[in-house]
């Protein structure tokens, strides 16, 4: 494991990382002020994905680190896309229509505290007029 | 594994390596492990969040484009410099600690911490913005323009308060371990022998910056074509 | 080869308790609540998940003690929502889920693998203070007049219409998580880098694979619900409505968030449970576990699997059914690897020389009740039978099949087996055995009815049920006292033994593995010498015939 810290980055190194830093972050706000539909989304996460990638290579030193680390680093990244794509997959394929006849309550701008919202009494039988 | 670990327990002269280990490389390569697996763990704990930001997003597209227009993106884009600035010093800040150079170590770690309270002054005048807007849900929360319904822009204003507020608190917590750091640095404790808590504090503040690098676009760079 | 078997009690003559060992190390209070030994921080965590226990325990008695009767003449039913509720998140998140890892895993991870001790001790003391705080804020919420969400904390019950106390509630599971998180953080770097010369990974025990798996499912998964918490939390408070369906949130996206960590957690439970079984089996049965490394990358299986299959709990919820076919196939593929395990102990068992131990006897119970447990979670996990059977006794059955006839088991089990080194002293035998066979008929009498009468469409949490199902459920309650009598039996042979028992030596069960090569109780510093690994894992062939 010495081999960790046997090549670093250099101080020029680090001003060429920085540098294309601050240009990805000047391109990603050019570019939303474009419309290019749908694939401002991917335009957009795509450049934080390579910002991304040069902060993690380069200031986190992944690029010089060993296999497990480079592994571990990944593993965030992979276990959240778990997350939001399996989560996706339920909410944009519902096909789910409102009950009939729900009327969400009116949207109240300035709530009070909590005390405010009615807690029914519920009798044994009678339906719930919250759903 | 490496074989080098190989010797009976004996007392450890170097006063740097803790009596679990068998040696500073043991040491080094269990604490580098040790934050990557935090750091996974912190990435999935800002993505519960960001999941249900995207779900949102994917719900109600006009109000989270109308919410987000409210949102200042000359400050933002600012903030993002300073913490891309912050990130830099922070690197440079290792690479002196590995260098023995204290000096330059204390300074870039003062750079750092300098960064990081303009980041939260800015976050504080956007903050009190929104407080004077009425944006702040669960504090007055009110919005009157034609665009975007109030109940869905009030969720994008939960978002942005729960995931803005969340990475504040990460960089307060950052900046709070700074101060000791930055004295340690000043006592002369960090050298090429030993620098790892510099190493480790950086891979934490580059995450902390890594979490701004994603709210960025995704809280203040909607819909900005269609104005 | 020709077995050795295991030395009777009162063939061991002659031995002594070490001099010194991490028990005689300091008397002093300070000495154990600033510890930084691993095995006296899994001491710590043995008396207060004992506690948890017998506190979840009770809450269960009471939800028993109401169902003995159709009507709701116990309690009222917002009381009996209390009590589920409570019983829930004691037992799974201040029992179940700590409770073979941060005590056993604590105990005999640095001891299995040659280590001194775990990568980082502070953090390790550290999360056994978080777990006690966590620990207060519930019993807090308890003392201030309970929780009746539900252990699920389901939106927007929770988070804007419950009247009781969310918030102490939710920041004791939230705390919870983070002892959690800590302690499989401390884990995947100890295996990682503090194994002894020679250990190589196809050499570790399969304990050690199962708790590496337990602890990626711990660092990757807890965060989740961590966020999730705040978010509920934060909506009670500040009336956000990101969960609130009148205010356009969406109650079924904090399911998703909830399960997503919940699903991998009862992996969390189940999998070190069944590391345990592998040691217990190759001990008593003196041979290697058949297919190490199909049993060791199952382990693997289920953590990276179990994350893909969440969405079986919320087949019912308006889910889509695009989503809910795709949790479901692959909910079917994570049973494989469970059941690659049950069928290598099982072979690891064929033409074995087996020796009833009380160790051995608790892991057939595990052994049974699981494949019973997991096999039910299939017939839930297709989801026509689940729109039957969701939210019915079927599923509290199933449940608790696994996490109690499994888990429970294979703590139990676990505690027996590696007693005589955590206090250097046997336990009597007979009154083990004896506990094992109540809890074993108990724990059968409990909960097989419960499929019956889910099945039949008894509702659970539910205070008052119709009358035909009343035989059901006092047979139900007449277990649970039976089962109460198995648990009660060790809280007293047990502690009896530390001071009484015979001294056991350093290997009373002629087992194989580092942690029984060292006296027992082991040093602070565990090894005198770093020890070299040679042989594999299990190697009782090797064994000599002379007794210790």
């Amino acid at each position: 494991m010495e081999l960790e810290h046997s090549h670093h980055p250099t101080v020029p190194l680090y001003l060429l990382v920085f540098g294309a830093l601050i240009v990805l972050t000047g391109i990603t706000v050019l570019v939303a002020f474009q419309d290019f539909g749908v694939m401002n989304n991917v335009i957009a996460l795509g450049i934080a994905g390579i910002k991304t990638t040069l902060v993690v290579l380069f200031f986190m030193h992944v690029k010089y680190s060993s296999r497990l680390t480079k592994m571990f680093a990944a593993a965030g990244a992979f276990w959240l896309a778990i997350l939001i794509s399996f989560t996706l997959s339920d909410t944009l394929t519902r096909k789910s229509h409102p009950v009939q006849g729900w009327v969400p309550l009116p949207f109240v701008q300035t709530p009070g505290p909590i005390e405010s919202v009615p807690f029914v009494e519920h009798q044994p039988g009678q339906a719930s007029e919250h759903h | 594994m490496s074989e080098s670990h190989a010797h009976a327990v004996v007392a450890h002269h170097d006063p740097t390596v803790a009596h679990q280990f068998d040696d500073k490389a043991q040491q080094t390569e269990a604490v580098t492990l040790g934050m990557w697996a935090f750091l996974a763990q912190e990435v999935l704990f800002f993505g519960a969040v960001f999941t249900g930001y995207t779900v949102y997003r994917s719900y109600y597209p006009d109000s989270f484009i109308a919410g987000s227009h409210h949102l200042d993106i000359k400050l933002g884009g600012f903030n993002t410099a300073v913490l891309i600035a912050s990130s830099l010093t922070m690197a440079l800040a290792v690479h002196a600690a590995q260098n023995t150079k204290r000096i330059r170590l204390v300074f870039f770690l003062l750079a750092t911490l300098f960064l990081g309270f303009v980041f939260l002054g800015v976050k504080v005048i956007e903050y009190g913005d929104k407080f004077h807007h009425h944006l702040i849900p669960g504090l007055g929360f009110l919005w009157a323009e034609p665009h975007g319904d109030p109940k869905h822009v009030q969720i994008f204003y939960s978002f942005y308060f729960a995931m803005t507020g969340m990475h504040a608190l990460h960089m307060i917590i950052g900046a709070a371990i700074l101060l000791p750091l930055i004295w340690m640095a000043i006592r002369g404790r960090f050298s090429a022998a030993y620098y790892a808590p510099i190493e480790m504090f950086g891979l934490y503040w580059h995450f902390v910056d890594i979490v701004w690098i994603f709210l960025f676009p995704l809280l203040y760079l909607l819909g900005l074509h269609a104005q | 080869m020709s077995a050795v078997p295991i030395p009777r009690q009162s063939e061991t003559p002659g031995l002594e308790m070490p001099r010194q060992h991490y028990l005689n190390a300091g008397y002093s209070i300070k000495s154990w609540l600033l510890t930084l030994d691993h095995k006296r921080i899994a001491i710590l965590y043995l008396i207060s998940v004992s506690a948890f226990f017998v506190m979840g325990a009770l809450f269960a008695g009471m939800i028993r003690l109401e169902l003995l009767t159709p009507q709701g003449d116990l309690l009222e039913a917002e009381t009996y929502n209390k009590m589920f509720t409570m019983h829930g998140v004691i037992m799974i998140f201040f029992v179940l889920i700590p409770s073979i890892p941060a005590i056993l895993g604590n105990f005999l991870i640095p001891l299995m693998i040659g280590a001194r001790d775990v990568a980082f001790p502070r953090l390790n003391l550290l999360s056994w203070y978080v777990f006690m705080t966590g620990g207060v804020f519930l019993m807090t919420a308890a003392i201030f007049g309970g929780v009746d969400t539900g252990w699920t904390f389901y939106t927007p019950y929770s988070s804007v219409y419950s009247n009781t106390n969310v918030m102490l509630a939710g920041m004791g599971a939230f705390t919870a998580g983070f002892s959690s998180i800590l302690t499989g953080l401390n884990f995947i770097v100890t295996i990682h880098t503090m194994r002894a010369p020679g250990m190589t990974w196809f050499r570790l025990p399969l304990f050690i694979w199962a708790h590496y798996a337990t602890s990626l499912i711990q660092v990757l998964a807890t965060p989740v619900i961590a966020m999730t918490l705040v978010l509920m939390m934060l909506e009670r408070s500040l009336h956000l409505g990101i969960f609130d369906p009148n205010l356009g949130g969406d109650p079924v996206l904090f399911q998703h968030l909830f399960w997503f960590y919940s699903h991998p957690a009862v992996y969390i439970m189940i999998l070190p449970g069944m590391g345990v079984i592998s040691e217990i089996i190759a001990c008593f049965t003196r041979r290697r576990i058949f297919g190490y490394s199909f049993v060791a990358f199952s382990s693997l299986g289920i953590a990276i699997i179990g994350f893909f299959v969440w969405g079986h709990h919320l087949f019912v919820s308006s889910q889509s059914v695009y989503a809910g076919m795709a949790f479901s196939l692959i909910t079917f593929l994570v049973a494989v690897p469970s059941a690659i395990k049950t069928f290598n102990w099982t072979a690891t068992m064929y033409k074995a020389s087996i020796s009833y131990e009380s160790p051995m006897v608790f892991a057939f119970g595990f052994l049974g009740l699981f494949v019973i447990g997991g096999v039910t979670g299939l017939f839930l996990g297709a989801i026509g039978l689940d729109v039957h059977m969701h939210d019915t006794y079927f599923v509290v059955a199933h449940f608790h099949y696994i996490m109690v006839g499994g888990e429970i088991m294979a703590f139990l089990g676990a505690l027996h087996f590696w007693w005589p080194k955590m206090f250097g002293r046997k336990y009597p035998e007979g009154w083990a055995i004896l506990a094992a066979a109540l809890v074993f008929i108990g724990f059968n009498l409990t909960f097989f009815p419960q499929f019956l009468v889910g099945y039949l469409g008894m509702p659970r949490r539910y205070h008052t049920y119709p009358a035909e199902f009343q035989l059901f459920n006092v047979l139900s309650t007449a277990g649970a006292s039976i089962l109460g009598v198995g648990y009660l039996l060790p809280f007293f042979y047990l502690p009896w033994s530390i001071r009484f028992g015979q001294v056991a030596g350093p290997n009373p069960w002629r087992a194989k593995g580092l942690e029984w090569q060292v006296q027992s109780p082991p040093l602070t510093e565990n090894f005198e010498q770093t020890p070299i690994v040679t042989e594999e894992a299990y190697e009782y062939s090797h064994l000599e015939a002379k007794v210790v």
